[in-house]
């Protein structure tokens, strides 16, 4: 299985292809890429640096240009394809039928993957994007099970990749306004969910904080207590008389010990979350799972996924736990 | 004139409320009703075949269009086998709400409708999909007029605007996002895979309110709508005059007679004002503002 791994910028992506990446996936700078935070993010000259330095090591390059354009944007989005092709690089990692048909059009030798944010969970809707566009390769949402997944992989005409590792969302990605309905930006139309400009931090007198998106009180957290970034489904808000988690906790989705699985059922490529993260972060995730892929390739039947992987993976996750995610029963 | 709509309910209803509530939309002023299970396929107070009945016995006796709607995400085989009998029904249209649905119309060579959670935010897609047999499109929720007006003169300068029909999500619990997750479920302290079907406690949803008791969503199940009722009232006549053909009201419990008939009244020009429709509803979408802001109030 090819490990994909995320790089925000180039020392990111240095940590990647020094750590043992398969392929790391990038985005520019703009709305076009799902992760369009401030300081983040790859313009024309750097883009061509990361190409150089991934090249010579044998790594490949994918663009993710995964968001979305609306008719008065819809030039960046062309400039944005123009220049990945430009580039050459390995593939480009697309949701909307317009870039994805642009793509194919103007550009027959870029190679397409659907985009996890094309929200595509079965084999009948591959097939029309397969049909449409002949994209090779499609990212799974993080909402299926190992039986789910499986039956997809066994019906559908191109490869899966599937999130391994990072931070989780609950809903299914590229359908979820959560993020509009209280900020006016989405996912799907501006690459942030929960933007920044929107967030507040109130520390109180007595050392409490409450967390903002918006205005609307996301969270309230006691003194001392660890805080977390106001993204919506992962508040505590007041359903039935009382005050929890309501959608999901702060919690990240770890794989690895699914790995024998995944490759089982005919998974073609495993994803790592977090082009948003430190380098840090990018080189202690991906030689956990370089080390994993590794071990698991020379030994198969004795895999196991050791304790000290899962202690450094449980370390960087949202709110230090991890999850199986839509993996586990209580998804189900 | 433009063109009313229900659309398909979201809630679960107990199987008699379901038929009752449907002879009742029969003898409303509505064109199109929509029907079908969209949310999730645990809720079984209708089987399939049951809602392609009801249906046909609505085409038959309405005089309305009537459209069978599809789930929107779908994970496990049953449920495309479900999707493949409702696009089997031969003579229905269909509401698909996922690209399975576009992908098994358009192998058989028939006519759609692409509901809300198919993502058209530019004309380049609308032209995909309409090549591929979609006769008219729901526009995601999120989009603002200024959005949509872009879309269709697009779409009119592309060369294909006037073979399709545009309708516009105008009142409701606007449907937000699905998850693998069941919210009501995990409310009550139950697993999915044995949810007893606590959805039919809640008519209407669920509401989320922040720890400040702002109501923000309401939990539907694996659904998270809209914890206002979205309300374009005030802005049909800029749809109309936009090129907007259908007015899509989303099902509520009680009062839907009162709400269809004060849009009617809104269609024709009537002036007749009944106040059927509640005082903290939003519209910030429309105005590419949060979904939350009602800007008439601001």
């Amino acid at each position: 299985m090819e490990l994909v791994c995320p790089a925000g910028n180039l020392p990111s992506l240095k940590a990647a292809v020094d750590n043992g990446a398969d392929a790391v996936y990038i985005g520019f700078k703009d709305d076009t890429n799902a992760r369009h935070f401030a300081g983040l993010n790859f313009n024309d000259k750097k883009a061509h640096k990361a190409l150089d330095y991934a090249r010579n090591k044998g790594v490949k390059v994918f663009v993710a240009i995964n968001t979305y354009p609306q008719p008065s944007g819809w030039s960046r989005w062309q400039a944005a394809i123009d220049l990945a092709a430009d580039l050459q690089v390995d593939a480009l990692i697309a949701a909307d039928m317009g870039v994805l048909g642009y793509a194919a059009d103007t550009h027959p030798q870029l190679g397409l993957h659907l985009s996890v944010q094309g929200s595509a969970t079965n084999y009948e809707s591959l097939s029309f994007y397969h049909n449409n566009f002949g994209i090779k390769r499609a990212v799974l949402p993080r909402v299926l099970s190992m039986a789910q997944v499986r039956q997809v992989a066994a019906y559908s005409p191109v490869e899966l990749e599937v999130f391994a590792f990072g931070s989780l969302c609950i809903m299914v990605e590229g359908r979820c306004y959560l993020s509009s309905y209280v900020t006016d930006q989405s996912p799907n139309t501006c690459g942030a969910c929960s933007p920044a400009h929107a967030v507040r931090w109130d520390e109180k007198s007595d050392g409490s904080l409450e967390t903002r998106l918006n205005d609307v009180l996301v969270d309230r957290y006691e003194p001392g207590e660890k805080a977390g970034y106001p993204t919506l489904c992962k508040g505590r808000f007041q359903v039935g008389g009382s005050t929890f988690h309501a959608l999901e906790e702060p919690t990240s989705l770890n794989t690895l010990e699914l790995l024998p699985q995944l490759q089982e059922v005919g998974v073609s490529a495993v994803k790592i979350e977090g082009r948003q993260r430190s380098p840090a972060y990018v080189e202690q995730v991906v030689g956990v799972w370089r080390q994993a892929l590794d071990a698991f390739a020379a030994n198969p039947q004795n895999y196991a996924a050791k304790p000290e992987w899962m202690a450094t993976l449980d370390n960087v996750s949202e709110g230090s736990q991890t999850t199986l995610g839509a993996y586990s029963r209580p998804w189900q | 004139m433009m063109k009313l709509s229900l659309g398909a309910t979201l809630f679960f209803w107990p199987r008699q409320t379901i038929y009752d509530f449907y002879q009742e939309m029969a003898e409303q002023p509505l064109d199109i009703i929509y029907l079908g299970e969209t949310v999730c396929s645990k809720r079984r107070e209708l089987k399939t075949q049951d809602w392609i009945d009801l249906a046909q016995q609505l085409n038959r006796d309405s005089g309305k269009q009537i459209v069978l709607s599809s789930l929107a995400l779908l994970e496990a085989e049953s449920e495309l086998k479900t999707l493949r009998r409702l696009c089997d029904n031969g003579d229905l249209m269909i509401e698909a709400n996922d690209m399975a649905g576009i992908q098994l119309m358009a192998d058989k060579g028939l006519p759609f409708v692409a509901g809300t959670s198919i993502n058209i935010y530019n004309a380049r897609t609308l032209k995909t999909l309409h090549k591929s047999g979609m006769q008219r499109w729901v526009m995601p929720v999120e989009l603002s007029g200024a959005t949509l007006a872009d879309i269709l003169s697009d779409a009119q300068a592309m060369g294909f605007g006037d073979g399709l029909e545009t309708e516009v999500f105008s009142y409701g619990y606007l449907p937000l996002a699905y998850s693998a997750r069941c919210f009501t479920a995990r409310s009550r302290n139950l697993p999915k895979d044995n949810c007893q079907l606590v959805c039919r406690d809640y008519p209407e949803g669920l509401p989320l309110a922040s720890q400040e008791e702002q109501e923000v969503f309401v939990i539907n199940g694996v659904q998270t709508l809209s914890g206002q009722v979205y309300n374009l009232l005030p802005e049909c006549a800029e749809m109309a005059k936009m090129g907007v053909d259908v007015v899509r009201l989303s099902p509520q419990h009680a009062g839907m007679r009162g709400v269809i008939q004060q849009f009617r009244d809104q269609l024709s020009g009537n002036g007749t004002q009944i106040p059927a429709i509640p005082s903290d509803a939003v519209n910030g979408y429309w105005y590419q503002s949060a979904g939350l802001v009602n800007t008439h109030r601001q």
